[in-house]
């Protein structure tokens, strides 16, 4: 068997994050291959139960990245909301027997394409030594 | 439904094993045909593309390719070609997030590339036909910035058929040229080719002139935009002054005058030049005495009421906002020079005859502070020896790593003009880094500048120090000759190049626009779009891009003109069917929707019978989906990113179904 590869489901908004992905992609930046970005038009576009399906079809980590506070967002405010939102999703995942860490919000502009690669380098760590998401086996 | 996969050339299949992923989805449900080709963007295979539609009968189609910032427009174009609808179209992005940055692991890039093909397709058994929606355009443009670029482009648009409003926060328009005495390097007359141009502006019909006004706020988006404009006031009737300058003469107030870099002094009621359009007095609010000290019954002051014959003067003026309807935005707001006191050791703001280049440029223009003269501050008399140090602020990674690409050409039409017009005699170092003179002309000029015996040192001092005899001196190391000289001067002259103004970083929040790492606002693409930005109806040109000269702004802002002009003239644009949609069914009347809305798109309907239901104004949302992903009752939701359509991405990418 080998080495546990977590699966990370990475809701990236449109304008910001999604193409971030893509710089690290032209600036050919390697990183583990556990992300599967989905995208969306904005971070704030983010319905809790997005997070909380993947959770349960699977997922070991959600990361959710926007264009950063407090300026950056395409829609004026959708960040702030997927913040609060995240915020309040940790809180659940806790009582629900997840450890809040397996979800993770980010800013990661167009630019970006370092941080991308970065964040998802870190999550993969953190979720190797958290081990495989106690719902997978549920 | 069809699942094309492309190689790329190798970009994507020398890491993804496309074979692989092909095997791993064509038993899917639905899918009936699953193709590899080495290019899906080619001509030949968007035929093929075609024919499997029309073969299989395709209400479906996948493309795993790169990311879908490329070619979306060809592949959805494809689609409606072969009688599908575009929006019927699902993209998955192989390259950019999945082969480029997975090159060390093929077997986890292809299991990647699988999963992220069976969330595609998922996802695209859930979309639905749209219609793009089609706005008609607003043919008014907002100019933004009376410099020489906001000035050709005002124009170039009016000649054009198009009603303008320039908008320009100082009294008057011109911008940095109108401050210059010469151009390089013909050395034409700055004003003389500059204030005609700008009396047009003023004379012209189709343009409104806001002077003394800024960009308060922009809502709507591409073709129908809102400006509001802040006007302030100017305590001068604009219709009844006649620009004679009585009131300057009695105005007690002095302040340093900003039209000459602060070498002198203006009145607080001023005229910035005499060439100024409007030629209108404005008073300056923060330092008018009657403005600033008189109380109700007690007025201070108010010389120049008493002698305005005109009655021109109205202190009951106040901050007016005006709001303007606009297809277009073309952003000319400039820049500005870099501040030489972050150079201490240059002694600029420590000894009176280390000046700047644009100081020099008032000093030497016949309406500048001293006439014309160009003297040493220090003694008052013409410099014997004068110095130039060029590159102040750029090329230097301590303060701009970027050229100003002014700085070379504009120091030697100072040395030209100190030697054509002050005298022959005058002894004239410029110490420089490298000479950049890549404009039309400009080796020329350097070459007839070399022939009048002005001395070119190829290294740059490190510090200049003054004299008890208040001269200057300073030691430069010639990497021609590879000597050391000790250079003294009567006065040393700072070229300053152009550094981002704060109305940039002001225009760019406004209107969510990016900066690049210099701080200079973002163009689409540097070499293909220049005068364009990344969001819709938004133009720019000018020094806002980057240090550029006049020839270049002129250049720009012609290009951007012409740019809004081709925008406009299409008289309707299409917008992308991503907006909020309603079922009406559903909605409990909550108005939670209306409240997280950032663009006022949702508006409370009557249905009778006290029952309101959510209504989207198609033409003011943009698709964020804030609405849908707060709403209770699910009655809301954003086309093309349905909660079914995101879910069952995220379940294909999971369970594979």
């Amino acid at each position: 068997m080998s080495e546990f590869q977590p699966k990370i489901v990475a809701f990236c908004c449109n304008w910001c994050s999604y193409a971030g992905a893509d710089q690290a992609g032209l600036r050919r930046l390697q990183y583990p291959p556990t992300a599967r970005i989905v995208r969306i038009m904005c971070s704030g576009r983010l319905d809790p139960v997005f997070v909380l399906e993947a959770f349960r079809y699977g997922a070991d980590g959600v990361l959710v990245a926007g264009c950063h506070t407090p300026t950056d967002c395409h829609y004026t405010s959708g960040n702030f909301k997927a913040e609060r939102r995240v915020l309040l999703l940790r809180k659940l995942l806790e009582q629900l027997g997840l450890e809040p860490e397996r979800l993770r919000l980010e800013w990661i502009s167009a630019s970006e394409g370092e941080k991308f690669a970065r964040v998802i380098e870190e999550m993969t760590q953190k979720l190797k030594e958290l081990g495989p998401s106690p719902l997978k086996s549920a | 439904m069809g699942v094309f996969l492309c190689k790329c050339g190798g970009n994507i299949s020398d890491f993804v094993d496309l074979e692989a992923v092909k095997r791993a989805v064509e038993k899917i449900d639905g899918v009936v045909a699953v193709e590899v080709d080495e290019h899906w963007c080619s001509s030949p295979a968007g035929k093929r593309i075609k024919e499997v539609i029309k073969e299989k009968n395709l209400n479906r189609v996948v493309i795993a390719a790169c990311t879908l910032n490329m070619h979306q427009p060809h592949f959805m174009e494809v689609l409606q070609e072969a009688g599908l609808n575009p929006y019927l179209l699902e993209r998955v992005n192989a390259r950019e997030q999945c082969s480029w940055v997975h090159k060390d692991s093929p077997k986890e890039a292809t299991e990647k590339a699988i999963d992220l093909v069976r969330g595609g397709i998922a996802r695209a058994k859930r979309l639905t036909e749209l219609s793009p929606i089609v706005e008609k355009i607003n043919k008014n443009v907002v100019v933004v910035g009376g410099g020489v670029a906001g000035i050709i482009a005002s124009l170039e648009l009016a000649y054009g058929g198009y009603r303008v409003f320039l908008v320009e926060k100082s009294p008057t328009i011109g911008g940095r040229m109108a401050k210059f005495s010469k151009v390089f390097p013909s050395l034409d007359c700055a004003s003389c080719i500059l204030t005609p141009r700008m009396a047009e502006v003023e004379s012209h019909k189709n343009i409104t002139l806001l002077t003394y006004s800024e960009l308060q706020e922009v809502s709507g988006s591409a073709g129908n935009f809102k400006v509001k404009i802040l006007k302030k006031p100017r305590y001068v009737d604009p219709a009844l002054c006649t620009g004679c300058r009585d009131c300057t003469t009695v105005c007690p107030v002095k302040v340093p005058n900003e039209w000459n870099m602060g070498m002198d002094k203006r009145t607080a009621i001023y005229i910035p030049f005499p060439e100024a359009v409007p030629r209108v007095a404005t008073v300056d609010g923060e330092h008018c005495l009657y403005l600033k000290h008189s109380k109700p019954g007690k007025p201070v002051c108010g010389k120049c009421v008493e002698v305005c014959k005109a009655k021109a003067i109205n202190w009951n003026q106040k901050l007016e906002v005006l709001e303007v309807e606009a297809g277009a935005i073309l952003l000319a707001v400039g820049s500005e020079v870099f501040d030489a006191r972050r150079v201490p050791q240059l002694g600029y703001g420590l000894y009176k005859n280390v000046i700047t280049s644009m100081e020099f440029e008032r000093m030497i223009n016949s309406d500048g502070p001293t006439g014309g003269k160009v003297v040493n501050p220090v003694t008052g008399e013409t410099p014997k020896v004068v110095a130039f140090i060029q590159c102040v602020g750029s090329r230097d990674e301590k303060y701009n790593p970027y050229c100003c690409r002014i700085g070379c050409t504009a120091t030697l039409k100072h040395a030209a003009l100190l030697k054509e017009y002050v005298s022959k005699d005058i002894d004239i170092y410029v110490c420089y880094n490298d000479m950049r003179t890549v404009g039309k002309g400009f080796e020329e000029f350097y070459r007839r500048v070399r022939d009048m015996g002005v001395k070119f040192i190829r290294g740059l001092p490190s510090e200049v120090k003054q004299k008890p005899d208040g001269t200057l001196s300073f030691n430069v190391f010639d990497t021609t000759t590879e000597t050391l000289y000790e250079v003294n001067a009567d006065l040393v002259v700072l070229a300053i190049g152009l550094v981002p103004s704060p109305d940039i970083e002001k225009v760019a929040k406004l209107l969510k626009l990016s900066r690049g790492h210099d701080g200079f606002l973002l163009e689409a693409h540097e070499k293909l779009r220049p005068v364009e930005t990344l969001t819709d109806g938004i133009f720019v040109a000018g020094s806002c891009l980057g240090p550029m000269d006049i020839h270049d702004a002129t250049s720009e802002a012609m290009g951007a003109a012409s740019k809004v002009m081709g925008f406009l003239s299409a008289g309707e644009i299409v917008k992308e069917p991503i907006v909020a949609k309603v079922n009406e069914d559903l909605c409990s009347g909550c108005r939670v929707c209306v409240s997280v809305c950032p663009f006022d798109a949702i508006k409370m309907e009557e249905k009778g019978e006290g029952k309101f239901v959510a209504k989207v104004d198609e033409v003011s949302c943009k698709g964020c989906g804030l609405c849908a992903s707060s709403c209770p009752t699910a009655a809301i939701t954003t086309q093309h990113f349905t909660d079914e359509q995101i879910r069952a991405q995220v379940r294909g990418i999971l369970v594979g179904t």
